[in-house]
């Protein structure tokens, strides 16, 4: 739009009043969106620091600090270093069977792929408490050789596992498509072998995408509520995810205490944001706008 | 075809990474789904009915349809008018809000609730001066909307952006050459281009917003038959071991989802071959 006003202002010197909104609409309407934006992401996003900060400096350490949210970071950072890598080997897994052959039920697959998206994250926890608890369809098996799953670590990453699961797929398929197939048919050709090739042509080129999935994944994984919720079983310091820890904390209305540990999340949000944007800008125009396509399909 | 069978050859890994595809996606997502319907078919049909058309039920189904579609009709408004100020105008911080939208993709839901509720409570930043009118959003189906707005915000934004960049300029140069005024092009000639497009954030924010319940959960007040949403007494059922029960309302809420997840692909399908033809491509 920019460049073509410029080129027309160029031409006729004159303002394209045709084209160009007048300076009230203009102004108007960037000040509503400004208006809508604030209320709606600005102020609860300041509200969490604000609440967490009421107490002063010396309430917000020690309730960082305190054990129960020193065992939910660590269960948390568990979780995620479990999920996240098991998502990134099946991105790359299916991309490359996706991306570069070609078989009937394809569009089927890529369906699939993207259910979890579709799916309640109550219903998300749901699933795995019908399959591996107590009266679930391997519950019985699991209890004889004492395997526990729900209500333990087994259960959260599982949950994990599923509501991120797309995420890191759903970034590299479209991008391996459009790289094609003739460099890496080049590298075979010149002598390397399928893991080389793999190594050193196709990983190489999809690097940012690969990054920008495992940045989406890993906030995802961390910052799950729901399904966690369903088969953490909330017990304090051995199963309490940050997120769980946080509405434990709220609904004990220990407020102060519940939007420190919040802000934490909020600044794995701030971060996770700031690294997509700069991802972005590295992977150039042209990749943004396929990941603009990704996000339009990405949820769907 | 002979190119296709080709390249089958030429790549190899193909029966190894497939294999554990399809492995990992029917350990994590197909057998765990697939136990919706093994529960529910051990109810019986009047079992279930009985379940799925309760008083409760129904009402949460409403609650949740209702607050779900306000929520992404003001989405609809909204992220129209946001993407179209990102794309056309120019103004300071531009980059940092671009940035900023996607916020709700990126908060944990949690912390979005209880920010919000914080927020929307009488004594709250917003929740006091709305009061004050004599309105109350904490606690009632507003605050429920409220959540779902912030939850679906991103996604009209995200799917109009790319169709206005795209937009041909001209087609605006030949309608304002024609006559048409400012107003005219943009419902006669911008609209109808964008319409696709609203019409799957639209979907997206809609079918979010049914599955929602982090934020929901918190500014919702979660009383039976006035603001317990769906999600919610699932959840209560599991909690009573009600398993039976949990899974008759998932299945009906879970097929609704399908159905809007196979309308979203079947416009996306039909938009990326039409763009495709328009491009003469295929």
């Amino acid at each position: 739009m920019v460049s073509i006003a410029g080129k027309f202002t160029a031409g006729t010197t004159a303002e394209p009043t045709a084209l160009t909104d007048s300076r009230v609409v203009r102004w108007g309407l960037i000040g509503l969106a400004l208006v809508y934006l604030g209320v709606f992401l600005v102020i609860p996003l300041l509200a969490v620091f604000v609440k967490a900060l009421e107490q002063g400096i010396a309430v917000y350490w020690s309730a960082i600090r305190e054990p129960a949210a020193l065992a939910a970071i660590q269960l948390t950072l568990l979780t995620a270093g479990i999920a996240v890598p098991l998502n990134v080997l099946f991105g790359l897994m299916a991309s490359w069977a996706v991306a570069k052959f070609e078989f009937p039920g394809k569009h089927l697959l890529i369906t699939l792929i993207d259910l979890p998206f579709s799916v309640s994250p109550v219903i998300s926890g749901m699933i795995f408490v019908l399959l591996c608890g107590r009266q679930g369809v391997f519950g019985p098996w699991l209890t004889e050789h004492g395997i526990k799953i729900i209500f333990a670590l087994p259960g959260i990453v599982l949950a994990t596992i599923f509501v991120t699961f797309p995420l890191v797929a759903r970034e590299l398929i479209p991008l391996m498509q459009a790289q094609g197939t003739d460099e890496e048919e080049a590298a075979l050709t010149l002598g390397a072998n399928g893991w080389q090739t793999f190594w050193r042509v196709t990983l190489p080129s999809v690097k940012w995408g690969l990054l920008y999935g495992v940045i989406l994944c890993n906030a995802r994984a961390m910052g799950e509520f729901g399904a966690v919720s369903v088969v953490s079983g909330h017990i304090r310091g051995l199963t309490n995810t940050i997120p769980l820890h946080v509405e434990i904390l709220y609904n004990e209305y220990q407020f102060t205490a519940a939007f420190a540990v919040a802000s934490l999340l909020c600044l794995l949000a701030l971060v996770t944001l700031i690294a997509k944007h700069a991802i972005e800008r590295k992977m150039g125009q042209r990749a943004i706008s396929s990941t603009r396509e990704l996000t339009r399909r990405r949820v769907a | 075809m002979m190119a296709m069978s080709r390249k089958r050859r030429v790549l190899p890994g193909f029966g190894i990474t497939m294999g554990f595809t399809l492995l990992y996606l029917s350990l994590i997502v197909l057998i765990p789904l697939s136990t919706v319907w093994l529960k529910t078919a051990t109810l019986s049909w009047s079992e279930f009915w009985g379940i799925v058309t309760s008083a409760r039920t129904l009402a949460a189904y409403r609650l949740s349809l209702k607050t779900a579609w306000i929520a992404a009709s003001v989405n609809v408004i909204a992220g129209l008018l946001v993407a179209w100020v990102l794309v056309r105008y120019r103004f300071p911080g531009k980059r940092f809000i671009d940035g900023l939208v996607d916020l709700p993709f990126a908060l944990p839901t949690a912390v979005a609730g209880i920010a919000l509720t914080s927020l929307y409570a009488s004594n709250g930043w917003i929740g006091g001066y709305v009061e004050a009118l004599g309105l109350k959003i904490a606690y009632t189906p507003s605050g429920i909307v409220i959540a779902l707005i912030f939850i679906g915000l991103p996604f009209v934004v995200r799917t109009v952006e790319p169709v206005l960049q795209d937009f041909d300029i001209a087609v605006e140069e030949a309608a304002a050459s024609l006559g048409a005024s400012r107003w005219q092009t943009f419902m006669r000639v911008i609209m109808p281009e964008l319409l696709p497009a609203l019409l799957t954030g639209f979907a997206l924010a809609f079918a979010r917003g049914l599955g929602e319940y982090g934020s929901v959960i918190f500014i919702a007040g979660n009383m039976p038959l006035r603001t317990e949403i769906t999600p919610l007494l699932i959840m209560i059922k599991l909690e009573q071991f009600d398993y039976g029960g949990a899974t008759a309302i998932a299945l009906v809420f879970l097929s609704l989802s399908f159905a809007i997840l196979l309308g979203i692909n079947i416009l996306q399908w039909r938009r990326s071959a039409a763009a495709l033809a328009a491009r003469g491509l295929r």
